[in-house]
């Protein structure tokens, strides 16, 4: 185990890692929200889902830097009362989650439709390639909006709001695995030509053990770039989704359902519940892109940048 | 009873004009420990009859005549269940360029105890100890430390002595080595020749060797099978046959080599090159390419005759072995 670190940390994806100011900048900035995300029940000062501690005397106060803003809401309070720091710590938490657990399902959609077009070719390959370019011509959003607007409409407010995370995974999640399938098979194409290919047959080994076990670890750079980038794509639908009112609830909100809530009181100078969760969402859609950059050219052995 | 019997096998590739033969009629046995060669051009059909030996014909190659039999069994009529629990435990193949054949994102140790779970049952302990085992008798030096290593971290050599390590892992009874050494340069070359000579002679495996290299077969083989165009045009026991060969193809291969030149001047050469499989001339394959040819040889295929320890298939094999200008 320690051999395995030492070799990770001695690795070129490291050294160059420590080479990029962009990319240690960003994991920085990306691991301090995800930390302070995740760590939200215990550092946030409020619970915004704790409907008895929320006062609407403290609606709209704006953040503590302003003149009429108060010591104990830092980043001030939405229309409703809410501490909008705590909310925005509990919201970044929804949205991570939601990203990367869409992700994963993308993932394991694409990486097992992929791998099995790539490697059967033939009816199975045509079969599962045209429905990819199928769901490719319609867009997520309007995939993702037609799914959610059917589960709203057939569940009540009450049981959507519970389970208003699953469904934004799972649409999420289904909308985009034509992304992995297409990278995937188009790397296990170029891998099964290879001879290590033809050896493990030759070894008598069945066709799942190559498909995961010889050819997937060979095509994991190119899924570790178009992962850094799904990840902020799934952010930014969700966040899209929620923002049209079709993702999470007022009650639970995400960075995308604050950006709305907000959007109503922008005129009436209460700019601060739509701006800084905004801000967040950016700042952290930023970095994940930036990583997704350093990975890609990390992981090119054709890119040698001069530092 | 031979341990492996080809017989009259024919392969065919139908493409989409016409069907293209790529082996016709050949036959060849092994027995337990013998060690044959397979020698030809490329293009000969020698990788063909090797893949097919395994079952693992690309597509939209088939069989389409003769049987193979291993240990008496017919292995062309086997269903995939049964062909994996022969491919790799009972016949191994070892590949040209070893730079290729490993895994290069999985270590040593990962790729062979793999192999040995997939045809015994076994735990992850044992294993890694038939492995080092293994390793030691190809000659790789400390092998605990060389099976956490990933192939790029070896050389070519020590990557082809890996390959045949994995290929020794489950004692297979036959080895199939298709240009073992092609990749290699010229010392290492004798290295793993030597080694792969004395593996088999001590495990008493059959080997099975494809090469198009005369000086390797004569090292390393008893018998040896000489194909062109799809069929086996001389067969007999490698002594012989390197020094009196029946067939002028195999002739031209031997005239062909370096030593057989004098200093100074132009290497002997068969004239032409091998007939592309959709452009095999009528008669004896051969004919166009033969110094010997005549109107007979144009018209029709020469049957397979005996003379003396060898076969060859040449309408005037007899003339010829008088003859001996060799």
């Amino acid at each position: 185990m320690n051999a395995a670190i030492r070799r990770f940390a001695q690795s070129n994806f490291m050294y160059s890692f420590g080479r990029d100011k962009v990319a240690m900048v960003s994991f920085a900035i990306l691991a301090a929200f995800v930390i302070l995300a995740f760590s939200a029940p215990v550092i946030a000062p409020y619970d915004p889902y704790d409907q008895t501690t929320i006062d609407i005397m403290d609606s709209e106060i704006p953040p503590m830097w302003q003149d009429e803003g108060e010591a104990r809401f830092l980043l001030g309070t939405d229309a409703q009362g809410r501490d909008m720091l705590s909310t925005i710590l509990y919201g970044t938490r929804i949205s991570i989650i939601i990203g990367v657990c869409a992700v994963l399902m993308q993932m394991f959609l694409g990486i097992t439709i992929g791998l099995v077009s790539g490697y059967v070719g033939g009816r199975v390959e045509s079969f599962f390639m045209r429905l990819a370019d199928i769901q490719l011509s319609l867009s997520t959003l309007m995939l993702a909006i037609v799914a959610l607007a059917i589960f709203q409409a057939a569940f009540s407010a009450e049981a959507y709001s519970d389970m208003a995370i699953i469904m934004l995974i799972l649409v999420i999640g289904f909308a985009e695995w034509p992304q992995y399938a297409r990278t995937i098979r188009a790397s296990v194409l170029a891998e099964k030509k290879k001879e290590y290919v033809d050896a493990a047959r030759v070894i008598g080994f069945g066709a799942p053990t190559i498909m995961f076990k010889h050819i997937l670890p060979n095509t994991l750079s190119p899924l570790l770039v178009i992962s850094t980038v799904q990840v902020a794509n799934a952010i930014i639908s969700e966040a899209a989704l929620s923002f049209l009112g079709l993702g999470m609830p007022v009650t639970k909100p995400s960075l995308g359902s604050l950006i709305n809530s907000g959007f109503e009181f922008i005129f009436s100078g209460s700019w601060w519940i739509t701006a800084i969760p905004s801000i967040v969402l950016i700042a952290l859609i930023l970095c994940i892109n930036l990583l997704g950059d350093w990975v890609r050219d990390a992981l090119n052995p054709k890119i040698y940048k001069e530092k | 009873m031979a341990l492996l019997e080809v017989k009259n096998l024919g392969i065919e590739f139908p493409m989409r004009r016409e069907v293209l033969r790529a082996l016709q009629g050949v036959s060849f046995s092994l027995d337990a420990g013998e060690r044959l060669g397979i020698v030809g051009e490329s293009g000969a059909g020698k990788s063909i009859a090797a893949f097919a030996i395994i079952n693992l014909l690309s597509k939209p190659g088939r069989i389409n005549a003769g049987e193979i039999l291993f240990e008496g069994r017919d292995l062309t009529g086997l269903d995939d269940e049964a062909m994996r629990d022969i491919r790799g435990n009972r016949i191994s193949m070892i590949f040209q360029d070893p730079m290729m054949t490993l895994n290069p994102v999985l270590t040593i140790e990962t790729q062979m105890i793999e192999v040995l779970k997939a045809h015994r049952n076994i735990s992850d302990n044992d294993a890694r100890k038939i492995a080092v085992e293994k390793l030691r008798e190809v000659a790789i030096p400390s092998p605990e430390d060389r099976l956490k290593s990933y192939p790029h971290e070896l050389s070519g050599g020590q990557r082809q002595r890996v390959v045949i390590a994995i290929a020794l892992l489950t004692d297979p009874s036959i080895i199939i080595a298709d240009e073992p050494s092609t990749a290699l340069d010229v010392t290492i070359q004798a290295g793993i020749m030597a080694l792969m000579l004395n593996l088999c002679k001590s495990h008493d495996v059959g080997l099975i060797l494809i090469t198009h290299d005369l000086a390797v077969v004569s090292q390393v083989t008893q018998r040896v099978v000489v194909m062109y165009a799809g069929r086996v045009v001389e067969e007999g026991p490698t002594a012989e046959i390197v020094t009196h060969p029946k067939h002028p193809y195999t002739r031209g291969l031997i005239k062909a080599l370096p030593q057989e030149g004098t200093a100074g001047k132009r290497l002997n050469q068969i004239p032409g090159s091998m007939p592309t499989l959709d452009a095999i001339p009528d008669g004896c394959a051969f004919h166009p390419r033969c110094p010997h040819a005549d109107d007979v040889c144009r018209a029709s295929v020469p049957e397979i005759v005996r003379v003396g320890n060898q076969f060859s298939r040449c309408g005037k094999a007899n003339e010829l072995a008088e003859e001996n200008s060799l």
